[in-house]
């Protein structure tokens, strides 16, 4: 179990005060403090760990974050922020002294440019929010995580988040121009803008992925792009991990970089075609889909040759789409993912590890000899092109201990996935869920200077302050006249 | 300045620091030094070289994956990327000529000065293509980030945070890199005859098409005629794309559909469209006399056009990349405060790349940041070289 900073007294013992003067700063109803209408804010997507937080404040200004900023800061008020509330690892967890700041009512849509191809959203806007605003015109945003028709972007740039196009089209950090953010202290700034590349240091990239710790983001501008003239999937079954992996290195040795290239062990494939109806082949134990771009004649070459790389693995089968409807259907079963193993199972834990692709197979052989020692089923789901191994571990809460078992077992896959080269997660964040793992990946000098990072933009650590760092008692050298964060 | 030291592993890069930390002196950071004339000059007591740390630790092609010492030449990586086929995303210019140095430069130097080629309109900066690093800070300990996989939200992003650092946070000793399959062909379009607002007009027409197009210009007529394979049609607009052949022929069919409206475009085959978009990389179409400087301005591409007109008019040479968000400028260095007006109408920043260097100490070589975002800066400065050794003023002064 994770364990929570000791809230501070006198804070709690303040708490009508403060609340009083968070009133003052946002519209009336933008402030919310009885218990039971702060009960929706007291988990995220990792819904195992809760906690009502001490008030929730909803902005609707980037003037009234940087007033209640300014506020939390001069009154020494921990400060959660928080965007659709869809973290899978706790990056949104509050704390019972903390006041959350939920960017939900920053939902305008600022500025589109299609010849300077960016736009600028307030933070709250939903990642397929963006893509509705430019699909009209021809145009999308790139990034396309799981969660996209709920999760904000100001979270993702939060997270960092990927999705099954990061290959060809990268992850956040690399589709964004600029944010504008407010500091703990309240000031706000402006970092990149509509230009390509900014002097000094690149903010944008330290921004992107912190997590919420450094400061918050309250407007976003991102690249939009012109999609592609068509886009058609393939499947191919093998009869071995071990095999899918050789066809997934032959096709990227040979110069292809497909936009989409997902991998399916059984347990995945069963539980997604029982879901999804996509017709995937129940006698596969690997099944990859493979996406490509372009025209129609450019998707025959492609998948042609794609196909001819496959042959000497013997796939037990290959199935070009032929349309666009059926591609959306082999998407339906691998996007449908965590509803179909949420049929499957009471309670599922979603891993997020991240390793060398080349070390597939090994690293599934030895999740399937955990998951025999741990008796917890598992199924998994990898984006194969870029080494995201996503394990669902499936569980039953209402056995006693099995929620700890599971986190065990979880725990130990990513600490696997460090050894063989990888890391802790590759689009979910540390949060809360990781943050104890963090020592098996990074060193304490490491650590600690990522924290002392994290103490230049924050320095009294009011920003969400139990995430991303192990709480555990440890040398932290603080910048001269700071507070660092107390042990648990 | 005494000798500068050039350790052969990382541990000596270690060892060097920690002396000068100790004798509380400046160093001087360094690859092989080809771009000791960009922003501001650094004093220091001694030199601190990554040149000697020139190991490939890693190259694994089916994982577009490379990891090297940052003391690797351009030229040396490339080589071994060429083995699978393969090479550097963001295509960083050779501005050996342009800077009037010698030698080649190093991956480390590269990716400290966040370097990046007429692909970064379509395809990103050397910042989005370093997936981990190893440095060691100012306090000389050893610090890895990142690591050797495409995706990693794992702590903070300190590859982001050191690329183009210039030195100032940390001694890079090595760098991975996602790389991607080299292009079987290569293709252009030259549109001539079009003045700087019709020529971003079809730049932002062919990069807001579906063709995948990976590099987009307009030059002068001045800065044509310096490129033999643009030459002799007047000022022009190119665009590139890079693909297999099939595509390449495909594309750039459409494209010239596309963009009849601009003219008739000339087809550069794939030798010519290769030399052109190397000069172009290398801002070989700007004329720099001896005695001038030379800025790179980063705008919002539709600003290009207007900053161009503003510069010219001052007497500054300049052409346009990134689809007209790069504006290449050569000029007498008294140009300054023009370029930083123009810049900053346009939205923009300006990094001087070349200069005398009494003007390289005395202004802003960069945009100064907003009080609150100088006073991270600073911060920051101190929380990864707590002493201030590591190529002090090289980007602001005092920091």
């Amino acid at each position: 179990m994770i364990a929570q900073p000791p809230p501070k007294a006198d804070i709690i013992a303040r708490r009508p005060e403060i609340i009083a003067g968070l009133r003052a700063l946002v519209p009336a109803s933008g402030l919310i403090s009885e218990e039971l209408r702060l009960k929706p804010y007291e988990t995220d997507g990792l819904p195992a760990y809760r906690q009502i937080p001490l008030a929730v404040v909803l902005p609707e200004t980037t003037e009234q974050v940087a007033a209640v900023l300014a506020f939390c800061h001069k009154n020494g008020v921990r400060v959660v922020p928080r965007g659709a509330g869809t973290s899978l690892s706790g990056g949104a967890l509050p704390m019972a002294d903390s006041v959350v700041i939920g960017l939900m009512r920053m939902n305008r849509i600022l500025d589109i440019d299609y010849g300077d191809r960016c736009a600028t959203v307030q933070a709250g806007v939903t990642n397929i929010g963006i893509t509705n605003a430019v699909s009209a015109e021809g145009f999308f945003y790139a990034p396309d995580p799981s969660s996209q028709l709920a999760c904000m972007i100001g979270g993702n740039v939060g997270m960092n988040s990927g999705g099954a196009h990061c290959l060809k089209y990268g992850v956040t950090a690399n589709n964004l121009l600029g944010l504008k953010i407010v500091t703990m202290e309240g000031d706000v700034l402006d970092i990149g803008g509509a230009h390509l590349d900014a002097a000094g240091y690149d903010w944008l990239g330290l921004m992107t992925g912190s997590e919420g710790m450094l400061a918050m983001v309250t407007e976003v501008t991102v690249r939009i792009l012109r999609a592609p003239e068509g886009a058609r999937a393939m499947l191919v079954a093998f009869d071995a991990n071990e095999t899918a992996g050789r066809a997934v290195d032959a096709i990227i040795g040979s110069g292809i970089i497909p936009v989409a290239l997902e991998f399916m062990d059984r347990p995945a494939i069963h539980a997604c075609e029982a879901f999804a109806h996509a017709g995937y082949p129940l006698d596969a134990e690997a099944l990859l889909i493979i996406e490509v771009e372009g025209s129609v004649a450019e998707q025959d070459d492609l998948l042609g040759r794609i196909a001819a790389l496959c042959e000497p693995f013997h796939p037990i089968s290959l199935r070009v789409s032929q349309s666009a409807e059926e591609s959306i259907a082999i998407w339906k079963g691998r996007k449908g993912a965590f509803g179909a193993v949420g049929r499957i199972s009471p309670d599922y834990l979603c891993m997020d590890g991240t390793i060398p692709t080349g070390q597939l197979p090994f690293v599934l052989r030895r999740i399937g000899e955990m998951s025999d020692a741990y008796g917890l089923k598992v199924a998994n789901i990898f984006h194969a092109g870029d080494g995201n191994l996503h394990p669902l571990i499936m569980f039953d809460a209402n056995l006693a201990g099995n929620f700890e078992h599971a986190e065990a077992f979880g725990a130990d896959i990513l600490k696997l996935c460090v050894e063989v080269g990888g890391c802790l997660t590759g689009e979910h964040g540390v949060g809360v869920e990781k943050r104890e793992l963090m020592r098996v990946q990074f060193t304490d000098i490491e650590l600690d200077q990522q924290r002392r990072i994290k103490s230049a933009f924050d320095p009294d650590w009011l920003l969400n302050p139990s995430k991303v760092f192990p709480l555990v008692d440890m040398p932290v050298t603080a910048m001269p006249g700071t507070a660092m964060p107390v042990a648990a | 300045m005494s000798a500068a030291l050039a350790p052969a592993h990382e541990s000596g890069v270690v060892e060097a620091i920690l002396a000068a930390r100790a004798a509380n002196e400046p160093l001087l950071i360094q690859g092989r030094g080809t771009k000791a004339g960009m922003l501001r000059p650094v004093q220091a007591a001694r030199g601190l070289s990554t040149r000697n740390l020139t190991d490939v630790s890693l190259y694994s092609p089916q994982e577009l994956i490379i990891s090297a010492g940052a003391g690797i030449t351009i030229p040396d990586l490339e080589a071994k990327l060429a083995e699978g086929g393969q090479g550097i995303i963001a295509e960083p210019p050779d501005l050996s000529a342009l800077l009037g140095t010698e030698g080649v430069q190093t991956l480390g130097g590269v990716v400290a000065t966040n370097l990046s080629g007429p692909r970064r309109v379509a395809w990103g900066a050397m910042r989005d293509h370093v997936m981990g690093v190893r440095a060691v800070n100012g306090a000389g300990e050893v610090i890895r980030s990142g690591g050797r996989v495409l995706k990693n939200v794992t702590g903070l992003d300190l590859c982001k945070l050191l690329t183009g650092s210039y030195g100032t946070l940390a001694v890079l000793t090595e760098v991975t890199l996602k790389v991607l399959p080299r292009a079987e062909l290569t293709g252009s379009l030259l549109l001539p005859g079009l003045d700087a607002v019709q020529g971003v007009a079809a730049l932002s027409a062919a990069l807001g098409s579906p063709y995948g197009v990976s590099g987009a210009a307009w030059l002068p007529a001045d800065a044509a005629e310096r490129v033999p394979e643009l030459a002799g049609r007047g000022a022009v607009a190119v665009v590139r794309i890079e693909d297999f052949a099939r595509s390449v022929e495909y594309r750039l069919g459409r494209l010239t559909t596309d963009l009849a409206v601009f003219g008739t475009p000339v087809l550069l085959d794939d030798g010519a469209s290769r030399a052109a978009w190397r000069a172009i990389r290398d801002a070989m179409p700007l004329r720099a006399e001896p005695g001038d400087a030379v800025w790179r301005v980063s705008v919002r591409p539709s600003n290009g056009p207007a900053a161009i007109t503003a510069l010219e008019a001052t007497g500054a040479r300049c052409f346009l990349d990134w689809g007209g968000g790069l504006v290449w400028i050569a000029g007498p260095p008294a140009l300054h405060d023009s370029v930083m007006a123009t810049a900053l109408a346009g939205r923009g920043t300006w990094t001087v790349l070349r200069a005398p260097e009494p003007m390289r100490a005395a202004v802003d070589v960069i945009p100064a940041e907003a009080p609150a975002l100088a006073r991270i800066t600073r911060r920051v400065k101190a929380a990864m070289d707590p002493s201030g050794i590591l190529n002090p003023g090289r980007l602001y002064a005092g920091v």
